[in-house]
């Protein structure tokens, strides 16, 4: 594996190796002195040319844990608002010595680009509407922890599926790993073209909540256009919350995930947010595990695919 | 274990051939050690370990993955034995402290189980091959980011020399003189498909 762009063509056994390897790192973020020197003299570039915390924060520290250096790049006090293009900025920091860089990007399809014109290994930190692999590998970490596999579990994917690269990424991961994935939500928040996605839809969030292992609940996202192809908040809430009502209604096993930032009182009821079944916090800390196998994997690991 | 003994050793160990196939190609294979003479190895050293210890109640004993770990496995039930106890080992990951990480992309990394507080034990390192000394070396780093032993002691059934570092073993199962060329296979049932020792001839690169 040289780049980690998109979860849809990532063999099985790699995901799988990823997420034994993040077990580890879990162990040691752990510890009383959370750091290991397996990446010393390392440099990773965190290029964020969208607004970011969670993600920024999350490779930073798996860097860090890593004992890798880091450099960050920020679009509004950087040189893109004097004109710099993407590739002039890639080439750039490049130049300064960087051994891996992390691109998120509005545009599908950036990381790839700055793939090719760097020789170096380029992690997707989410790109457009398309992809965010390591989200992806931290949710099926979080839901290996709790089940022991992936396989065989009903897992629904709720919400605003068209604009979500956490619902893409996901979806292929889920689906390598042995799960089955029902993509749920109104219909103009459904993608319109989803011939050969490896996922059921459904606009019936009800009809399946008794049926299902895992509930991903995606961010109503606002910036995005979400907000306008639904009537209101109060109705979105009403059929695709997850209410304290639909929650009763799980399997008492059942958990909920979601990938943050949350709108409490939207997608998912205060009361659900804080629940023991839901996954929330554990999604962030795992995050942080899981890079740091990703990391570990393109700047050192034992390389199996 | 003094001269004497591993030549005693050496004479009695049945020389056996046999053929495995690797990846593309076969590698000649003569085995030194049974799953008896482990049996006996392992036993030997608990005793040691029990001995130079004054008991166990201060020991730690922390295998390193990945045949490390059954060997400190067996030295833990046989101590068990010795003790009446139930006596567990934990593991030790070295991966993320290997000094050769961008030589030999090769640096696997294993689960790291610390079975309780090591600050003032005396922590017993148990692997399958004493080589150069640098996955000891690796472990001596992972453990000072873990806690502060009073003492670390060091367990293996195979030293075959070579080493690169001033690092040395306290307990030893069989020392095995090897030329560079030649590559040691400690293999344990429950990893492997049987117990023993084999050695064999590296290919040319």
């Amino acid at each position: 594996m040289n780049d980690l762009l998109t979860t849809e063509d990532l063999p099985r056994q790699v995901i799988e190796k990823l997420l034994v390897d993040a077990e580890s790192f879990v162990e040691v973020l752990s510890r009383p002195i959370p750091k290991v020197p397996a990446l010393r003299g390392k440099t990773v570039a965190t290029m964020f040319f969208e607004p970011s915390t969670r993600t920024r924060l999350s490779f930073e520290k798996a860097a860090k844990a890593l004992s890798a250096d880091t450099m960050s790049f920020s679009p509004a006090t950087s040189s893109l608002s004097k004109g710099e293009s993407l590739k002039d900025t890639a080439l750039t920091v490049h130049a300064m010595g960087v051994d891996l860089m992390v691109v998120r990007h509005g545009s599908t399809g950036a990381p790839w680009r700055v793939a090719e014109w760097l020789d170096v290994p380029v992690v997707n930190g989410g790109d457009g509407a398309h992809q965010h692999p390591t989200q992806a590998l931290a949710d099926c970490l979080t839901i290996t922890q709790r089940f022991g596999s992936l396989e065989g579990l009903r897992i629904a994917i709720v919400g605003d599926v068209r604009h979500s690269r956490v619902a893409r990424s996901n979806m292929y991961a889920f689906h390598s790993l042995g799960a089955s994935v029902t993509l749920v939500g109104p219909p103009t928040l459904l993608p319109v073209e989803i011939d050969g996605w490896p996922a059921n839809t459904s606009t019936d969030l009800d009809a399946i909540l008794d049926e299902v292992d895992v509930v991903y609940l995606l961010r109503v996202q606002t910036e995005r256009g979400g907000g306008s192809v639904f009537p209101s908040l109060p109705e979105y809430a009403d059929r695709y919350g997850m209410t304290g009502a639909r929650f009763g209604r799980l399997k008492p096993e059942a958990v909920v995930l979601h990938p943050g930032p949350m709108n409490r009182g939207v997608e998912i009821a205060h009361d659900v947010a804080d629940d023991e079944r839901s996954l929330v916090l554990l999604q962030v800390s795992n995050g942080v595990a899981a890079r740091m196998a990703v990391l570990f994997e393109l700047l050192g690991g034992d390389q199996v695919a | 274990m003094s001269v004497d003994e591993t030549s005693r050793a050496a004479a009695h160990t049945s020389v056996r051939f046999r053929c495995i196939s690797g990846d593309s190609k076969e590698t000649i294979l003569r085995q030194v050690m049974d799953s008896d003479d482990l049996g006996r190895v392992t036993k030997r050293i608990a005793h040691e370990i029990a001995e130079r210890n004054h008991g166990l109640d201060e020991v730690v004993l922390l295998g390193i993955p990945t045949r490390g770990k059954p060997f400190a496995d067996r030295i833990a039930a046989a101590l068990s034995d010795i003790h009446g106890a139930g006596f567990t080992a934990g593991s030790l990951d070295v991966g993320m402290y290997r000094d050769d990480i961008d030589i030999r992309p090769r640096a696997r990394i294993g689960p790291t189980d610390i079975p309780e507080l090591l600050d003032g034990k005396t922590v017993v390192l148990a692997d399958d091959v004493l080589f150069t000394g640098r996955t000891i070396r690796a472990a001596l780093d992972a453990l000072a980011d873990l806690g502060r032993p009073s003492a670390v002691q060091l367990a293996v059934v195979i030293d075959r020399g070579h080493r690169e570092l001033p690092i040395r073993a306290d307990y030893v199962g069989k020392n095995i003189p090897t030329s560079l060329t030649e590559h040691v296979s400690v293999r344990f049932l429950g990893i492997d498909d049987e117990d023993g020792v084999w050695i064999g001839q590296s290919e040319p690169a």
